[in-house]
């Protein structure tokens, strides 16, 4: 894809520059796309560690069997509270930082779309985060209920489940404009020339996760409310005995929950596959076909929630049927592997930080996927339901599949960013180091769950003791792993060689043809596309 | 080649979202501490909405003026097209998940709680819709249809061919007929939002019909509920519309601010269309 383009450096004459706030006051009151980028991937890096830290309680607990620090109540406010950061408060808001940064610069534009609204969407983050963190402190201690709140233990516990289900409420508000901001952006800002078409991968994975945003987090926040409404004003939603069903919690969490693992994944697929091409210095190999699997994948995840509750008891015709249609999956997951493979296929490879990172995706990721499919299987997963092989599975995809691919970007394109080259040393060691860390975290976890063992309980019968005490170990390297990370990042952040406009000899899409770091308006005269 | 994207408007820093953030955190611990029976839960609840108010005003001030000012080209009037368009179809899988749940609930879980299994715990469950469940025993009335709530479609539909007129004073420069649309368009909605105090106040008094009953309470109130606050938000803009229109604003070309809350007022209607056929008809 090639650019012209004339942006001119000296923005003064511009009159938004006259008066913008300085210090704090310049990141409360920002509506410039970079600098909410920057917001939402520190509060993302923020609550990775908070998550983080959640995490080691986990492993410390597990370490031997036996109750050593916590309570079983404890354990499970670890579990559920790991999960929720982790999940709504470090990878969805990682991608969202990317995307901030990334879609105005890829498509040509000069900003996002609703500039303001836009700093609403990362401000709701913090009140969000700080209601998730006081749970921790009010009598009962934090929702512990397990990340999906399942009914009928998130309609018993205290004040805060409740506090709990506003920072979802919160969050999934942030979500919901967040994503109509990014749909409209793309759909309406791209530069002259960019048809659907032409957009780099990246923009087509987020223009699809949005869409699927804006169709799910509105069915997370009726459940919630529900939950909330049954707790308090005496509805009887998932009480049988008022006519209602806990499983029905479970359809109606699931029906935003399936799509939200692909949310997860997408926009780590569209980093892989801007990252892949540039380091094969390649085209991407099928890029008609990624577009049309990302779609399929969008499509599907709408009709395979029900593989979550295979155990609730439900007609085999559902059961055969959602079975399937899980399977299906694999299809357009399968041809994105082999394109990216194919990408890779004679092509002219180095192995820089965020090439290990997208080529260490594809290995493990697909291991995760491979687990899926074994879970899809009815009968299989009825054996594993809630054992530590889907603990496995899930974060195969979820620490090797998307926080593996936001490594990778923020390497991609920290150069870009920044206008310095991060430490390779330095990545590469992050890289090795969280790679093995991970696998002597999670492979053991097939094993345990294999055997037997269940998740979310804070002690275990003696036979799982050899795998646990490893993945524990396993756990601490990889956490303290990321302290690299960060070391990296600030490393980079305040200064080290400077980084040419176009760092990686294979990237050819429009932010590479604006200055390392960009203008404050990223394209103030659109560049055309031929 | 220059494009319309060389002059799209970009706001500089805004104050408003960070007051709209606080606005929620308190509104969020106000409410939280206000359901565990924490009396000062009400007031940090109450203010948190002031603040709210207090930055949508501000902030759709700013939006006015900067519209009426011209500085929204036609590729920003198109973003907020596509803007508004995404956000109904959020509202719509709101909706769609508390029609789901009245769905599961009729179709599934009664029917499954009256089935041969369930005799054992309640044996004179028939599983009948509609009901209070197997382990509430009040006797209630549901809701019926061809009063009150006839005339409530009746009132909402009028009221989309009132906003329509409506758009059609302001499409001709007619002044006169875009103010007097919107003035018979809040009245309609305002009627319509008191019939609906009243059916309430009759569901609690007479038909023993009350939130806690059950599976049909839980959906009668909670999907009418939310479909009433719907209502008032769009009475709402209705209101702010036609204080817009009175003090000169929209132009036949350029009124967005005026389509979007007619396109929100639709999607209220449709949703209404929706519960009266599933919620008190069939």
């Amino acid at each position: 894809m090639e650019a012209t383009h004339a942006h001119d450096h000296g923005h003064g004459h511009d009159e938004h520059a006259h008066h913008h706030p300085s210090g704090i006051m310049r990141w409360v009151q920002t509506t410039n796309h970079k600098d909410i980028g920057t917001l939402y991937l520190i509060f993302s890096l923020t609550m990775f560690f908070i998550g983080g830290i959640l995490a080691f309680g986990i492993r410390a607990e597990l370490f031997q069997p036996g109750l050593q620090y916590w309570d079983p109540e404890f354990f499970n406010s670890l579990t559920t509270m790991h999960g929720l950061i982790m999940v709504f408060g470090a990878i969805m808001p990682a991608f969202v930082g990317f995307a901030n940064w990334q879609i105005p610069m890829m498509i040509g534009a000069p900003d996002m779309a609703f500039a303001r609204m836009n700093n609403w969407s990362f401000w709701l983050l913090p009140p969000a985060a700080i209601l998730l963190i006081t749970s921790f402190f009010v009598p009962g201690g934090a929702p512990a209920a397990g990340w999906t709140i399942y009914a009928p233990l998130s309609t018993q516990m205290g004040p805060g489940m409740d506090l709990g289900i506003f920072a979802l409420h919160i969050m999934g508000a942030s979500s919901i404009m967040g994503s109509i901001n990014i749909v409209t952006t793309i759909l309406n800002m791209r530069a002259p020339g960019m048809t659907l078409m032409k957009m780099p991968l990246f923009i087509w994975t987020w223009l699809i996760t949005a869409y699927l945003l804006i169709a799910v987090m509105p069915v997370l926040a009726g459940a919630i409310t529900m939950i909330l409404t049954d707790r308090h004003f005496g509805t009887n939603f998932f009480n049988a005995a008022g006519g209602g069903d806990p499983v029905m919690f479970q359809h109606i969490f699931w029906f935003f929950g399936h799509p939200e693992v692909y949310i997860m994944i997408l926009p780590a697929f569209g980093i892989v596959s801007q990252v892949i091409p540039a380091f094969a210095r390649k085209p991407l190999f099928g890029y008609g076909s990624m577009v049309y699997a990302t779609s399929s994948i969008a499509i599907l995840s709408f009709i395979v929630w029900a593989h979550h509750m295979f155990t609730t008891g439900m007609p085999a015709a559902g059961q055969l049927f959602f079975m399937f249609a899980t399977l299906l999956i694999a299809v357009p997951t399968g041809v994105k592997v082999f394109n990216w493979i194919a990408t890779m296929w004679k092509g002219s490879m180095t192995f820089e930080t965020p090439m290990l990172f997208a080529v260490g995706f594809i290995f493990v990721f697909s291991m995760g996927g491979f687990t899926g499919l074994i879970l899809a299987i009815t009968p299989v997963d009825i054996q594993l339901q809630d054992t530590y092989y889907v603990v496995a599975h899930f974060h195969y995809v979820l620490v090797a599949g998307s926080l593996f691919a936001i490594f990778s970007g923020t390497y991609f394109w920290l150069p870009k960013w920044t206008g310095h080259m991060y430490d390779e040393t330095l990545g590469k060691w992050h890289f090795w180091l969280s790679l093995i860390f991970f696998n002597i975290t999670f492979f053991p976890m097939h094993f345990l769950g294999l055997a037997g063992m269940p998740r979310r309980i804070p002690d275990y019968a003696m036979q799982f003791a050899d795998f646990n005490m490893l993945a524990t170990i396993g756990a601490f390297g990889f956490g303290l792993a990321q302290l690299l990370f960060v070391w990296g990042l600030v490393k980079c952040a305040r200064g080290g060689e400077k980084a040419p406009d176009k760092p990686w000899e294979g990237a050819d899409t429009l932010e590479w043809t604006l200055s390392s770091p960009p203008p404050y308006h990223s394209f103030e005269t659109p560049p055309v596309v031929k | 080649m220059i494009s319309q994207s060389a002059r799209y408007f970009i706001p500089d820093p805004s104050r408003w979202p960070i007051f709209g953030s606080f606005a929620l955190l308190s509104m969020a611990f106000g409410a939280a501490a206000w359901m565990n029976e924490a009396t000062w839960g009400k007031f940090l609840l109450i203010a948190g909405v002031s603040i709210l108010f207090y930055m949508l005003f501000g902030w759709f001030g700013v939006v006015a003026h900067e519209s009426e000012s011209g500085k929204y080209n036609d590729q920003v009037d198109k973003g907020f097209r596509w803007g508004m368009s995404w956000f109904i179809f959020s509202e719509v899988m709101f909706f769609a998940a508390f029609f789901g749940a009245l769905f599961y609930m009729r179709v599934l879980s009664v029917p499954w709680l009256g089935d041969l299994e369930h005799k054992l715990i309640w044996p004179d469950f028939a599983g009948q819709w509609p009901t209070a469940g197997p382990g509430i025993s009040e006797i209630f009335t549901p809701m019926g249809a061809w009063g009150i709530p006839a005339l409530n479609t009746l009132l909402l539909l009028s009221s989309g061919i009132t906003v329509t007129w409506a758009h059609w004073g302001l499409l001709k420069n007619n002044r006169t007929q875009l103010i007097i649309g919107l003035i018979m368009t809040v009245a309609l909605g305002i009627t319509f939002l008191g019939f609906q105090a009243y059916e309430y106040a009759h569901a609690y008094s007479e038909l023993n019909l009350k939130l806690t009953t059950g599976a049909y309470g839980a959906t009668f109130f909670m999907l009418t509920g939310f479909h009433g606050f719907h209502v008032t938000v769009g009475t709402l803009m209705l209101i702010v519309i036609l204080g817009r229109s009175m003090a000169g604003h929209f132009t036949a070309d350029h009124h967005f601010g005026f389509e979007g809350v007619a396109w929100y007022w639709h999607f209220v209607d449709v949703v209404w269309l929706l519960l009266f056929i599933v919620v008190y008809w069939l």
